[in-house]
């Protein structure tokens, strides 16, 4: 058993822990925060996505006693002051899910995605900081599977937060409470 | 109407059969399944010494000694009552312990011998075991014959004879099959010692299409009374047909349970489910189509050959679409299934129409391309008056309509049908047509519904696995009661609630519908509760050809250089009896689309023919659709009046957006390309041979 | 998974220090993991080099050097790579998902092992997880695999995009082991199977990749162009990475070519750019050193469409790279 402490929606939990313990598990057997989904366990389905340290990461591949230290935000802790977030509320308005099952990892994979910036496999120049249109949404949000097909509301949902007023308030709420995120680009090149 | 559990499910809050708390954390024992390796023969020796050994192992639960089970149990869910294996990734042990990690790390510490049997997992045409099966589901002839087929396809002035292929298809739906088992009572599953169970109650939290058929299954397969079991399922994580009958994994929780007296969770990874919980069969279907000079049939022939298990006999209704779509005066549908080693096929997304649909609406396009028609002509030229085979009226068919109304919005009247002739740069450009169906039926529920706190309560056992049924009760109820839906609570998903049909067959919202508008309106004659069973009311379903209909309209881009193959736009145009809710209705009707986009282009399940193991058993290498892959698609609708359905006048959604779209997309990719792949998926490996 | 003790390593020296039989050293363990739960990997004692300072993406000369602790997506959003770069950017942008990119390492993706199915299954026979015991493969299921510099003893490919580029730009590894440093040229930090397919690379027991280092980039304008079933978050059938500079009368001067999806390491193209170097620019040209790059393919029954798509991609890309 391995000692750690992991910041969870702003809480800091210490916890003795199985080394073989993945994140994911820790969340949802341990600390009973079921929101985290549990689709496939080998980082092929986005279901289990969270935000560590304000980054969007597959929880099932997060080694529980390698989050020593780090900052977890979960879809329980998207909403804040009984207020849903702006993605969850966009979920809503748009029909974004329906089994709802990937809908924890898609809503924080968003949250994550609309932190993110730069360009992606389909941006045409690499220069841009491109605009999130539709194209630019499916294929950053490729790493989150929806067997009931959704895609099409979810992208809209996406769509409707990203090019929002709201938009710069998704960026900063993705990243509230969970730590900067420091980038490779703050170093000196 | 937003989904009344929108909320739940967007904070997190919706709980599934992995996730309810039984007492404190530390009760709850986790069982996992030890699989067998080998496809067909028998286990020597089981030896969970050093399994059994290790800290926190509770249990270890094999043929060694076999759960107490009934005698009748189905043979998929008779765990660990024989020693004869019958597919590979069979469950033929389990290991019981504390931890998600103790259970997993012992199981691959379980050692078992074999002793293997040659076995036989390939389908193929020229099969010596194929034989005609008396039924195909749910209870259809396997074989119907009229008219003159030799004759009818000899005078033809145009005819096609061509074979079509699927590959074996998984469900896949994202939340995996997990159930948590709960004995109530002395808590130690035999409560008057006498070793049979007795007095002692079972609470299962089950991920389940139908909590009261779950329930009565499990059940049966513990040799107790229905009414000392409850299913517990509140949200499915989808089902697409895996969930529609009770799974292995259910009773592996009860009896695990049983065996350590607590609560026992068992959630199977997404490799286990791939043996375990059903996928579609694979087909091989010959289609002849004959047509005079005027595009009018002469001749159909639909032969199918499909697998089942040696366990038990599934026999996919395949052909069953074509008795239905196109009349002709000499007509043939057949299926044959061949008994091999492999798991039991189960349902899957329209079982039948949906493969049947890939090749008949694929061989209506070559049809047409022999004959030099339109393929949109060529359907609406062949428009049935009354059902084919049956001869019975259609209660509502506006297959015409839907062509016309898609082709419309696609520009249809434009297109060149010469292949291969368009291209926007490296891509090839076309567009293709296909017609969907999916039968329209109810079966029998109850539902109660009451006065309560200023509002309305209706109970039924229905489930909502994503269809939005939840919702969509929610505003039959209101209607009926002449109530605003915010006094209208519905309550779902738990086999203490009124029996109920399925999820499944897109019969959903039609039984439970209709049982819920009885309830309400005998609440509204007695003044504060009403109740109904609709099974009289479902007995006189009869005479009618009760169907959905609609046409699927796809534009696609290949680059002939690599064989990619994108799909810019997918249209479905429906007729679908009164829509509930248009907004459940087009998130349904667009998800069956985008599973049909993957049937299309990259679904398969290959069998590893030295193990008979599913080879691609996880989510990287069974491709399912990601969201890059889905662009413009979209699903609309026609009004349509039927009075011969249920009160609703509602035609179920679930499954025909699925039906007609890898047809649609198929023959776009002829017209595109000019080359025809008749087997499923339609690769760049495929496109580049 | 077998349990195992679990280290975080402070510094270079410290994480080799600490290794010994039965450890592994952790990256973001977006592959790592995932081998431990199909219980492919078994490591007694992991030692965890992700928060290592080596983080960093610096100019280095007229090259880049990148901290093997960098995140793969870190280093696609770096102007350097973007800008001087954009074959790396652009190969990495087209791996994995998203979270996949935030959590990896550009050491551990080098490092990623193969998804053949029959190499990440425990039950089945796979030469490269116990020797000696077969290649299933071969009479098996192989469309996904290799088409050239395989053998008899496995037929497996390397599956990372970012490793391609590397190849392709001359990347030259940097690693610390327990007797010392040492620089490893790209491509040839992987190997091809021969008869030991147990061994994916030339890295010794204990040796960390602590460092990339790049030299100037090649001139011209250059690509990374994947070919694959979906349209995202799928491994590649076959990619290239490509530069490409044509002089002024059109005349190749200089050309990259790697490609991935065909064989045990990333496949640097070099008869394919020997092929190039001196010819007119165009169709004939490119086809010709495609084919003679392809020339020695021994595809297998189930994979031989691979044959045609790294010719026509290979056309494809250069056709795209040649000057408007």
């Amino acid at each position: 058993m391995a000692e750690i402490t992991i910041r969870v929606n702003g809480t800091g939990v210490p916890l003795s822990v199985d080394p073989r313990t993945s994140l994911l598990d820790l969340l949802r057997e341990r600390l009973g925060l079921t929101g985290t989904k549990k689709g496939c366990d080998h980082g092929q389905c986005g279901a289990c996505t969270v935000l560590i340290d304000g980054r969007r990461a597959n929880a099932c591949l997060a080694l529980a006693v390698a989050q020593d230290g780090s900052d977890v935000t979960t879809v329980e802790g998207l909403a804040s002051n009984g207020d849903l977030h702006p993605l969850q509320a966009a979920f809503i308005r748009r029909d974004a899910f329906q089994c709802g099952y990937c809908t924890p990892g898609q809503l924080c994979s968003a949250a994550g995605m609309l932190a993110e910036g730069g360009p992606s496999a389909v941006t045409a120049d690499l220069g841009d900081d491109p605009a999130l249109v539709p194209e630019e949404i499916r294929e950053r949000m490729s790493g989150n599977l929806c067997r009931c097909g959704a895609y099409v509301n979810i992208v809209a949902a996406i769509a409707d937060v990203a090019g929002s007023a709201d938009g710069g308030g998704a960026r900063a709420a993705a990243g509230a409470g969970a730590g900067a995120a420091s980038t490779a680009r703050e170093v000196s090149a | 109407m937003n989904r009344i559990e929108g909320p739940d499910k967007v904070t997190g809050r919706a709980r599934y059969a992995a996730e309810y708390p039984a007492g404190p954390a530390d009760s709850i024992a986790y069982a996992y399944p030890v699989q067998s390796v080998i496809a067909r023969g028998r286990i020597e020796s089981i030896d969970a010494a050093a399994a059994l050994a290790m800290p926190g192992v509770l249990a270890v639960l094999s043929s060694d000694d076999p759960p107490a089970l009934s005698p009748d149990a189905e043979p998929e869910l008779a765990l660990f009552q024989t020693r004869q294996v019958a597919y590979c990734g069979q469950a033929v042990a389990a290991v019981v312990a504390e931890s998600l990690e103790t259970a997993r790390a012992a199981a691959r510490e379980v050692r078992i011998t074999y002793r293997p049997e040659p076995h036989d997992v390939q389908l193929r045409t020229d099969h010596p075991g194929l034989y005609t099966p008396e039924k195909v589901n749910p209870a259809f002839p396997s074989v119907t014959e009229h008219g003159d087929l030799p004759g009818g396809l000899a005078g033809a002035a145009v005819s096609i004879d061509v074979t079509y292929a699927t590959p074996t298809e998984h469900n896949n739906p994202m939340e995996p099959h997990a159930a948590m088992a709960v004995w109530t009572g002395h808590g130690n599953g035999d409560g008057d010692g006498d070793g049979d169970g007795d007095g002692d109650g079972l609470t299962i939290y089950d991920s389940t299409q139908g909590a009261s058929f779950d329930r009565d299954a499990i059940a049966a397969t513990l040799g107790l009374s229905s009414d000392r079991v409850r299913v517990i399922s509140r949200h499915v994580g989808g089902g697409f047909g895996s969930k529609g009958t009770t799974r292995p994994h259910a009773i592996l929780a009860a009896v695990a349970a049983r065996a350590v007296g607590r609560p026992v969770k068992v959630a199977l990874t997404r490799q286990q489910m791939f043996p375990m919980t059903g996928y579609r069969t694979p087909t091989i279907q010959r289609l002849r189509l004959g047509a005079d000079s005027g595009g009018r049939l002469t001749a159909i022939a639909h032969d199918v050959a499909e697998q089942t298990s040696t366990l038990v006999e599934f026999a996919e209704q395949t052909a069953t679409p074509t008795r239905v779509m196109y009349g002709a005066p000499a007509m043939r549908t057949s299926h044959r299934v061949v008994r091999l080693d492999v798991p039991t096929p189960a349902w899957m997304r329209a079982p039948g129409e949906c493969p049947g649909m890939f090749a008949l609406e694929s061989a209506m396009d070559e049809l047409a391309i022999a004959a030099g028609m339109d393929p949109v002509e060529l359907r609406v030229i062949n428009e049935p008056r009354t059902e084919p085979v049956s001869g019975l009226p259609f209660s509502s068919r506006n297959l015409v309509a839907c062509l016309r109304e898609g082709a419309r919005r696609f520009g249809w009247d434009r297109r060149d049908p010469s292949p291969g002739i368009r291209s926007d740069g490296r891509w090839l450009t076309g567009t293709g047509v296909a017609a969907s169906t999916y039968p329209a039926r109810r079966m029998p529920s109850q539902a109660e519904a009451t006065k309560q706190d200023g509002g309305f309560v209706v109970r039924i056992a229905a489930a909502d696995i994503g269809t939005g049924a939840r919702t969509a009760l929610t505003a039959i109820a209101a209607e009926a009661l002449d109530a605003p839906a915010d006094r209208v609570r519905v309550e779902v998903g738990d086999s203490s609630l009124p029996r109920a049909m399925v999820a499944g067959g897109s019969m959903g919202t039609a039984s439970w519908g209709s049982a819920v508008v009885k309830a309400c309106e005998d609440l509204l004659k007695n003044g504060s509760e009403g109740a109904a069973d609709t099974t009289e009311d479902v007995r006189g379903d009869q005479g009618f050809a009760r169907h959905a209909f609609g046409a699927q309209f796809a534009e696609v881009r290949v680059d002939i250089e690599t064989g990619e193959v994108r799909v810019p736009r997918l249209l479905g145009v429906f007729a679908a009896g009164r829509i509930i809710d248009p907004t459940l209705a087009r998130s349904q009707l667009i998800g069956g689309m985008t599973m049909g986009l993957g049937m299309a282009l990259m679904e398969e399940t290959v069998i590893d023919t030295a193990t008979g193991d599913f080879l691609n058993h996880d989510l990287a290498q069974y491709h399912v659709a990601a969201c890059a892959d889905v662009q413009d698609i979209d699903a609309v609708w026609l009004d349509e009046e039927d009075q011969h359905l249920n009160p609703m006048g509602a035609k179920g959604i679930g499954e025909i957006g699925i039906v007609g779209t890898a047809a649609a997309i198929g023959n776009a990719v002829y017209h595109a390309t000019g080359r025809r792949i008749r087997d499923l998926p339609i690769t760049p490996a495929k496109l580049l041979s | 998974m077998k349990t195992f003790a679990y280290d975080r390593a402070r510094d270079v020296a410290g994480a080799v220090a600490g290794f010994g039989p039965g450890t592994m050293y952790l990256g973001g363990g977006t592959n790592l993991v995932d081998l431990m739960r199909l219980g492919v990997a078994e490591p007694e004692h992991l030692v965890d080099v992700s928060k290592l300072p080596l983080r960093a993406i610096e100019a280095d000369g007229d090259g880049l050097r990148i901290g093997a602790a960098v995140r793969n997506s870190e280093l696609a959003a770096h102007p350097a790579a973007r800008e001087r770069y954009p074959m790396l950017a652009r190969a990495v942008l087209t791996g994995a998902s998203g979270q996949v990119r935030n959590m990896a390492t550009v050491g551990g993706n080098l490092l990623q092992r193969t998804r053949c199915p029959y190499f990440q299954d425990v039950t089945k026979a796979c030469n490269k997880r116990r020797p000696g015991s077969g290649c299933p493969a071969i009479d098996g299921d192989h469309r996904n695999l290799a088409i050239i510099g395989h053998t008899s003893q496995c037929v497996a490919t390397h599956p990372s995009d970012m490793a391609v580029a590397l190849a392709a730009l001359d990347a030259r590894v940097h690693v610390t082991g327990p007797e010392g440093e040492r620089v490893i040229a790209m491509p040839g930090l992987h190997r091809l199977p021969g008869s030991e397919p147990d061994r994916d690379t030339v890295l010794r027991p204990g040796e960390l990749i602590t460092a990339i280092r790049l030299p100037a980039p090649p001139p011209g304008a250059s690509a990374y162009r994947k070919v694959r079933e979906r349209a995202s978050f799928a491994f590649a059938l076959v990619s290239v990475a490509a530069a490409l500079e044509v002089t002024g009368d059109g005349t190749v001067r200089d050309c990259r070519l790697a490609l991935g999806g065909v064989a045990h390491a990333p496949w640097r193209a070099r008869r394919a750019e020997e092929a190039l170097t001196g010819q007119r620019a165009g169709e004939d040209a490119f086809r010709r050193a495609a084919d003679a790059e392809l020339a020695d393919a021994d595809p297998l029954p189930g994979n031989r469409y691979k044959v045609p798509m790294a010719r026509n991609l290979i056309v494809a890309v250069l056709r795209e790279l040649m000057p408007r």
